[in-house]
């Protein structure tokens, strides 16, 4: 850009001159006169001219059309420019816009002429329409003139300020035009750019970090205190500056956090063995292990991208990906394999990146496409380069387990009509067998068989690959080699052929008959072979001389003589240094003697290796990784700190309401309930308001009014939960049941509270309900008590198949999600596994009839515990949806996963064994009866009728169980249990007083 | 300077006979002779999907598109993820085709100065900044004919004089002020399953992914919520902006404030670990014999597990051998074609009819000479199943928040062949 800009600048003055020198010409020889081929053109621009000179828009909309259309072919329009520049100040807005796209594509070649123009932008820079604003500024930025620096600097300062966020976004892609027209200006531009980046706005975010990224990507203390910000507004900044901001917080991260991964592993989940070699590593690995806390701020980062894997977006879901591939712990990378592998469904192009991307990523983990492996079969429509591309990926998946399906889907390509393709086909046959021991065997029958094929390519690759493998292991195969023997007059390829004469050479002690046979049919074709094909007969030669030289010693002579009189220089040198080496003389001194052992030395196998292994040096999704050298600007990605810098430096003097990043069950428990939901996703953008740009969607209030509302409700609720736990003791408590089963009454004081007045709003809905005993209710009745001063009642409904959806209930969140949790595998039993369940009261994903279970399994020995899964279960149990099996849990480390368990509506306890590598563990996890409920909301309405069906005994609404409870006088309640299941009324009735009378 | 600027600097269209029929510069002109490379590589590459995607040039980067037999070449200058490139020039040709309804050379032509604008619009200095249909449906009108000639005699513009309200709102993706007299919102789910079949029948890898493709013409700012009987069908899924997150993720609810118009909800991948049921079967015995100039081709097709839905618009394509030189075929029904010189071999089939199956039998005519292919061709079918959604996904309730009357709800289902291959 420098050098363009440049020399742009100083053509402008000498273009402008001859431009007025070619004016002149016409006029002075007054038009018409033909100027063979350009006379039209010149004829066609005065008719423009004239019109743009008219008094009619319409005339000069058409001009200003017609010249467009020139310039979008990539016709010169420039001599229009005197004529054009004068409508820049035009009332009509379309006229005005296609001058304005004038003017940006020749400002810089008619700098003189466009300052013509400038003072028209001025004005319109303080027009109180935002776009007129933010358009002028988007012009005069454009304008490629050095001399209106300043003016443009003036301009971006004010525009930064401004009112609408919308110019201030403009501001902020002005500062790059700024900065690319006058580096100088750094200073200045960097102090609007720290202005800019405070900018609540989402907006102006993704543009703003643009231009940190251009202008000073290395001032990341500019980022510190706007890094909370920034991960908070992410979800709701445009699709094309998360890019960017995703992509400088990849660095920022880096730079600022520690290590996630353990020392030595790094990515590379084969080398751990490494891990157990030496104690002495191990204590300090655990150490460290230990010392190693992921900075909340880390964290945030981490789980506010995470939904945008499900952008529809490709390039920030691939963003996404390297964020987590640089930045997440180990086990937490799996999350965007499914993301990458959908993206394949895209267009060519994106496949294209999308898969270089996987082949550096499969290199290092299998296990993470490994179970999409099938998504990555070739097709026989897919473009070569996509072709490549998947067999790549293919051999990097190979392992003990799916060779044979691999291969056999190898053998389909090699039959393939494009023999490109069947030739990397052959190239990644080659690989798998060097790479699994198990299938080499196999390949190289299959290899040898591909020998007879038709096709000289594929014969000719065939050959050069097995030459690779017969290296790996000679001993067994000289059948093998002498049937390429009896290849070699068929085959044409030189570079096959080539290889087949260094086989002979090197294995000629196996295949003593042949060897001397084939040198002297070459002997025969020298002169007509390729130079490759000649340096291997000679090679050949000085083999055979050294181990058979009775029968070789003449053919020798006679190819060393050819040599020597070759055309190429490289034989002719091959040759006389053989011919030293070989036939002693007087001359030939020491080296004589070794020639045995420099030609004949056991030369080590040749590794074959992906040739995407060292792209990995790149940052994922960039430029430079897919053209695999660095791209001009590419910014590295550094290594993580040892030693964090100081956290303190994001800490924000303003506490913001919404910080909520520390990872706490409760809190996003709460977060869900069914109505402050919304909040969080069009997130806090509610400055947009404030600043008074008009168009507040009703969406914004109302989330606004909603989430401050959940607070305060939170808020009430803890301080009231305490004072009651003082009266709880002094409540009496009396309960009466009635002889129908199916309905239970009790009746019992409710805590008396006063404090807090009850907001209307609340009666008219139906309260959040809650399900389960013990806690929650306590927190629940704490806080509504005060509302309903009549009736409040509450819906549960049982996790029986789609009866949510066939009574049309909205399945609310659980309004309290306790913190309680209860052991599963005590460490000690566990052998140093230590397992906790724990249930979050969400609606369970894999199955609607499931209850979802949060187990955290932590490893409390020293050394990682290896393929934790879920073994045996009880035959007659309890269906069972499992946790994907952990591929290897640290010390010190824990994980979070979570299970589904169908528990049939019964409280049976749920039986299976938890498995590690070495060791089975029986555990059981025991569902309290309110645990198997989802809670719903329904209109009042609803409630009664369903209610209403159960006292007329018609009950056929399945599942539903109905609870109410019912405030009366100022010291009791009376709950009602309305279900069909006969033994959990009586059970969650003793639950719900039970908690109530401790609370 | 330290750094080249970023981002997308110029952009080119290309014609399929390498011409360029449109340029575009966001920043200093760069001259159209960098396009040399990209023409060295489309000589180079056997097909035109063959071109590289991503072209180092000694200066500038060449990262190109192909839609529509049009390479979309834009020019860059320095690290830039290329992705982001990628996709928005695909974006771009979606708008293009959006206003134009096709996006062709002709018609990019006619409205060379409504794409210029498009273009002014959609990027500044390189960077993206409106690429939401609606807000640059605001900004430049899509030309109709009936609004051409109202131009002519009023002297109004096409361009908007206001910042689209979509700019400053949380919901970029609507405008404000939306009435229509019939109010309405109809959603079609599709799926497409793509397949490998071998020669014996058996499926190598099928999955199925699906989009929900949604026309929503609706007054004011409905909020709408739509719910599937089975969400735990979708595996893998992504969404259209406006879909609030967090909602899925506690319900399994979409939950949206729609944009105006056509536009994509959400795309959607089946787990695959529900066995997919392929709707249709093919026999074939195509065979090449040792040193005779002719071979036998026959194909007989079926329809299998279609849930009592007809199969629809079938279509076969085959890429016979180079060997071939012409085919004698006789259909039981449909029409058929071959090209000698590109070897591509399509049957229009149409419907399927179970009672009597379509077939293709007849002879090739094989160069004299020349051996017997390695390879049996593979056969690509394409084919329609209506009203029906292959994974079984249904769709529970739609409901409108927000506004007060009642709007006009419809669902569609469809099943399509994505890339269904036979090898044979």
């Amino acid at each position: 850009m420098s050098t363009n800009n440049l020399s742009y600048n100083d053509q402008g003055g000498s273009d402008s001159a001859v431009e007025v020198g070619q004016e002149t010409t016409p006029t002075s020889s007054n038009a018409g006169a033909g100027f063979g081929l350009f006379s039209t053109n010149f004829k066609k621009n005065d008719d423009l001219k004239e019109m743009l000179e008219s008094n009619k828009d319409s005339l000069k909309l058409d001009a200003m059309k017609r010249i467009i259309a020139l310039i979008a072919k990539g016709k010169n329009a420039s001599e229009l420019f005197p004529a054009v520049v004068k409508n820049v100040a035009s009332k009509n807005i379309e006229l005005k816009k296609l001058v304005y796209v004038y003017l940006v594509r020749y400002a810089e070649e008619q700098q003189d002429l466009a300052l013509l123009s400038i003072s028209t932008f001025q004005r319109a820079l303080k027009d109180p329409n935002q776009l007129i604003r933010a358009s002028a500024l988007r012009v005069l930025s454009s304008i490629r003139v050095p001399i209106i620096v300043p003016i443009m600097m003036l301009a971006i300062k004010e525009a930064a300020s401004d009112m609408s966020p919308y110019v201030r976004k403009t501001s902020a892609h002005a500062i790059q035009k700024l900065y690319s027209l006058d580096p100088d200006q750094k200073e200045h531009l960097i102090e609007v750019i720290d202005k800019l980046l405070k900018d609540k706005s989402t907006l102006v975010a993704g543009s703003v970090v643009m231009a940190f990224e251009e202008v000073c990507p290395d001032r990341i203390d500019l980022i510190h205190k706007n890094y909370r910000k920034l991960c908070n507004l992410l979800v709701d900044v445009e699709e094309w500056g998360q890019v960017v901001i995703i992509t400088m917080l990849t660095r920022y991260a880096r730079t600022q956090f520690t290590s996630p991964w353990k020392e030595d592993g790094l990515f590379d989940e084969n080398s751990e063995t490494a891990f157990y070699e030496s104690d002495e590593k191990k204590t300090k690995n655990g150490d460290e292990k230990k010392s190693y806390m992921m900075d909340p701020d880390h964290r945030l980062l981490l789980r506010n991208t995470k939904p945008l894997l499900q952008s529809r977006n490709t390039a920030v879901v691939v963003s996404v990906a390297q964020l987590y591939w640089h930045l997440a712990p180990k086990h937490e990378v799996g999350v965007i394999t499914k993301s990458l592998v959908r993206l394949l469904r895209s267009h060519r192009e994106v496949q294209y990146v999308v898969l270089q991307n996987i082949a550096t990523m499969s290199i290092q983990r299998k296990g993470m496409f490994e179970p999409y492996m099938k998504s990555f079969y070739v097709r026989s429509t897919d473009a070569t380069h996509i072709k490549s591309l998947k067999l790549e990926i293919l051999t990097s998946l190979a392992n003990e387990a799916n060779i044979s399906t691999i291969l056999r889907e190898f053998q389909t390509y090699v039959k393939s009509q494009d023999k490109q393709f069947a030739a990397g086909t052959i190239q990644a046959i080659g690989r798998c067998a060097t790479n699994i021991s198990e299938v080499t065997d196999t390949c190289l029958q299959g290899l040898v068989l591909l020998l007879s094929n038709r096709d000289e390519t594929v014969v000719a690759e065939s050959v050069v690959v097995i030459k690779k493998l017969l290296q790996t292991q000679p001993t067994q195969h000289s059948d093998i080699i002498k049937h390429m023997a009896k290849l070699f007059d068929n085959i044409a390829v030189p570079m096959a052929r080539a290889s087949i004469l260094w086989l002979m050479g090197e294995y000629c002690e196996r295949v003593p008959q042949i060897a001397p046979d084939v040198l002297r049919k070459m002997a025969k074709s020298f002169t007509s072979e390729e130079d490759i094909v000649k340096l291997q007969t000679v090679n050949l030669a000085a083999k055979l001389y050294l181990t058979n030289s009775k029968q070789t010693k003449l053919l020798t002579q006679y190819i060393l003589n050819l040599g020597k009189y070759d055309q190429n220089y490289d034989i002719r040198d091959r040759t006389r240094f053989i011919r030293q080496l070989i036939v002693p003389n007087e001359k030939s001194g020491a080296l004589g003697k070794y020639a045995r052992r420099i030609l004949l030395a056991p030369k080590p196998a040749p590794v074959l290796e992906s040739t995407y292994k060292d792209r990995d040096r790149y940052q994922l999704g960039t430029l430079s990784h897919t053209i695999n050298t660095k791209a001009s600007g590419y910014l590295e990605l550094s290594d993580w700190p040892a030693v964090a810098p100081d956290q303190s430096v994001r800490n924000v003097e303003v506490i913001e309401p919404v910080k909520e990043w520390a990872p706490s069950l409760g809190k996003t428990g709460k977060s869900k309930l069914s109505k402050s939901s919304d909040d969080k996703f069009y997130s806090d953008s509610g400055e947009e308001k404030e600043k008074g740009s008009g168009s507040s969607s009703s969406e914004d209030s109302s989330s606004e009014e909603s989430s401050s509302e959940a607070e305060s409700d939170e808020e009430k609720s803890s301080s009231q939960s305490s004072e009651e736990s003082d009266k709880s003791s002094s409540q009496s408590e009396k309960s009466s049941s009635e002889s129908d089963s199916e309905q239970k009454k009790t009746t019992k004081k409710p805590p008396q509270k006063k404090t807090v007045k009850p907001t209307a709003k609340d009666r008219s809905y139906l309260l959040p309900i809650v399900c389960g005993p013990g806690e929650r209710l306590h927190g629940f009745v704490s806080k509504q008590v005060p509302v309903s001063l009549s009736l409040f009642s509450l819906c549960i409904l049982t996790p029986c198949p789609l009866s949510c959806a066939a009574l049309l209930l909205q399945v609310s969140g659980p309004a309290f999600v306790p913190e309680k949790s209860h052991d599963l595998l005590h460490r000690m039993t566990g052998k140093g596994l230590s397992a906790q369940y724990q249930f979050p009261r969400q609606p369970c994903l894999y199955q609607p009839t499931m209850v979802s279970v949060q187990i955290s399994l932590t490893n409390t020995t020293d050394h990682p515990l290896e393929q934790i899964h879920i073994g045996d279960r009880d035959p007659t149990g309890l269906d069972m949806h499992c946790f994907n099996a952990i591929e290897c849990l640290l010390p010190e480390a824990s994980v979070t996963v979570s299970l589904g368990v169908d528990f049939n509506d019964s409280t049976q306890a749920a039986n299976f064994q938890l498995c590690t590598k070495e060791d089975q563990f029986s555990v059981s996890i025991q569902p309290a009866v309110g645990e198997l409920f989802l809670p719903a909301t329904m209109t009042e309405q609803d409630f009664r009728k369903e209610q209403g069906k159960f006292a007329g005994k018609t009950a056929s609404s399945g599942a539903l169980v109905l609870v109410t409870v019912e405030l009366r006088e100022l010291s009791a309640a009376l709950i009602t249990i309305n279900t069909e299941k006969s033994v959990m009324g009586p059970m969650l009735l003793r639950d719900l007083k039970r908690a109530l009378a401790r609370a | 300077m330290q750094f080249p600027a970023k981002m997308i600097h110029s952009l080119f269209l290309v014609n399929s006979s390498g011409d360029i029929f449109l340029e575009k510069h966001w920043k200093s002109v760069v001259s159209r002779s960098v396009c040399d490379y990209f023409f060295e590589a489309q000589e180079r590459a056997s097909e035109p999907e063959n071109v590289p995607p991503v072209i180092p040039t000694p200066h500038h980067y060449l990262i190109s598109v192909l839609r529509h037999r049009i390479y979309f070449v834009a020019v860059i200058q320095s690290e830039v993820p290329p992705l982001f490139v990628i996709e928005f020039l695909h974006r771009v040709v979606d708008t293009f085709q959006d206003y134009f309804g096709v996006c062709t050379e002709a018609a990019i032509k006619d409205n060379v100065v409504v794409v210029y604008e498009l273009l002014e619009e959609m990027l500044d200095n390189g960077f993206p900044l409106a690429t939401e249909s609606n807000i640059l449906k605001e900004l430049i009108k899509p030309p109709t004919i009936l609004r051409t000639v109202v131009n002519t005699i009023t002297g109004s513009t096409n361009v908007g004089e206001q910042l689209p309200t979509g700019q400053l709102s949380v919901v970029p993706w609507r405008r404000t002020g939306v009435k229509y007299t019939n109010n309405e919102a109809y959603f079609d789910v599709v799926e497409e399953i793509d397949a490998i079949i071998d020669k014996s029948g058996s499926t190598i890898t099928a999955e199925i992914q699906g989009v929900i493709d949604a026309c929503v013409k609706l007054t004011g700012m409905p909020d709408l919520t739509l719910s599937f009987m089975n969400p735990r069908l979708l595996d893998d899924v992504s969404f259209h902006p406006c879909v609030r997150f967090k909602r899925w993720e506690a319900e399994r609810i979409l939950s949206f404030i729609p944009p105006d118009g056509n536009f994509r909800l959400l795309s959607y991948h089946v787990s695959c670990q529900n066995l997919v049921a392929i709707p249709v079967y093919v026999k074939h015995n195509i065979t090449f014999r040792e040193g005779s100039s002719q071979g036998r081709f026959e194909l007989t097709l079926g329809p299998k597990q279609t849930m009592g839905k007809g199969l629809e618009a079938v279509l076969i394509s085959s890429q016979l051998p180079r060997g071939v030189l012409n085919t004698n075929l006789n259909p039981s029904q449909g029409t058929y074609n071959f090209d000698p010189v590109t070897k591509l071999l399509s049957w229009d089939v149409g419907k399927i009819n179970p009672q009597k199956l379509p077939s293709l039998k007849g002879s090739m005519s094989l160069q004299a000479g020349a051996s017997k292919p390695d390879e049996n061709p593979t056969i690509n079918i394409q084919f329609k199943i209506q009203q029906s959604a292959l994974s079984g996904l249904k769709v529970n309730r739609l409901d409108m928040y927000g506004e007060k009357y009642k709007p006009f709800k419809g669902i569609k289902y469809m099943t399509k062949a994505g890339k269904f291959q036979v090898r044979t």
